[in-house]
């Protein structure tokens, strides 16, 4: 009886414990930092073809410290599983001038940024599907700013604007 | 030496719990109180009593989040897309693909990974007849049973709008 009692306790530690450490794993993935990989040529000359594994931090955006110029992973509008990593270039308020269709056209349009919104676009004009398609984006679909590279070793380092 | 070895373990004892907590709360299921009178009847059925506001509680799941299917008449709470702090609990009317009828009097499609949402009580809702359509990723969970107060415990049942689709040609 007593060996039964030990090993239930036993276990409930155990438990306790991988509990305890799916939690903290839950935290910093969520709202501190967590690894991610980038892959597909929307933002060519500055994230690899073949895939970068760069570190996410999940706090500026919260306290919206997100501003032009900054790459941040955003859950895509058209498939809410997906998510995409693109560059922001204009939050709410701002005035976008934007090529439709570079590929065909040099025809410029210009939009303003509607309020809780902004604007996002891959560096690769030629090969991204971003708010030149889908429009603004509400600044709630933000998940987190990449902010460090550790994936190719030969850039290793801050990834700055 | 004693006092202080027992502050650190109710403070990490506070911590573990709190942790735990906001991991359920962000992977399963949460309860959240409904504020206002814009899903009157369904939430809130009296906005001014004399005993003041009663919010009704609103238990939320969140397994739905894991593939975002989501199915017409289902009750959904999610970020305001032009306040992203805000969130409100809306009923899905419209689903990717599906016609429907604005106020402007006109007939839009839903784009992929959208949806229409729709207070119960159209006089007093912030909803898609205003900001249009709003992309899936926004949506929090998805309401179950109401909670709180216990004379309003039950199940949130769906309701799915027939007139509010056009006819179909």
């Amino acid at each position: 009886m007593n060996a039964w009692k030990s090993i239930a306790k036993d276990a409930f530690t155990q438990t306790c414990l991988v509990v305890k450490f799916l939690g903290f794993l839950h935290l910093t993935n969520n709202y501190l930092i967590s690894p991610t990989l980038v892959y597909g040529p929307s933002m060519l000359p500055t994230l690899n073809l073949t895939g970068d594994v760069l570190l996410v931090e999940h706090v500026s955006h919260r306290f919206q410290k997100v501003g032009p110029g900054d790459v941040v992973l955003v859950r895509s509008p058209l498939d809410p599983t997906k998510m995409v990593t693109k560059r922001v270039v204009g939050m709410e308020g701002d005035r976008i001038n934007f090529l439709p269709d570079p590929s065909i056209t040099d025809i410029c349009r210009t939009i303003m940024v509607p309020k809780g919104h902004i604007w996002i676009q891959g560096d690769n004009m030629y090969a991204s599907c971003d708010s030149r398609h889908y429009g603004p984006v509400p600044y709630g679909l933000v998940q987190g700013k990449l902010f460090f590279r550790v994936w190719p070793p030969s850039s290793f380092g801050s990834f700055g604007q | 030496m004693g006092s202080g070895s027992l502050l650190w373990n109710l403070t990490k004892k506070y911590l573990t719990v709190g942790v735990i907590g906001l991991t359920i709360t962000d992977r399963y299921a949460s309860i959240v109180p409904v504020r206002g009178g814009s899903m009157s009847p369904t939430f809130n059925p009296r906005t001014n009593t004399v005993l003041g506001s009663l919010d009704d509680r609103v238990l939320i799941e969140k397994f739905c989040l894991a593939k975002y299917k989501f199915s017409h008449g289902d009750v959904v709470v999610f970020r305001s897309p032009s306040e992203h702090k805000q969130k409100l609990i809306k009923r899905i009317i419209g689903l990717p693909g599906d016609w429907i009828g604005t106020p402007q009097n006109d007939v839009i499609k839903i784009p992929e990974g959208h949806c229409w949402v729709e207070g119960d009580n159209p006089a007093s809702s912030m909803d898609s007849r205003t900001f249009g359509p709003i992309p899936l990723g926004l949506v929090q969970g998805r309401a179950t049973t109401i909670v709180w107060p216990p004379q309003r415990v039950c199940q949130v049942e769906r309701r799915i709008l027939q007139d509010r689709f056009p006819p179909s040609a």
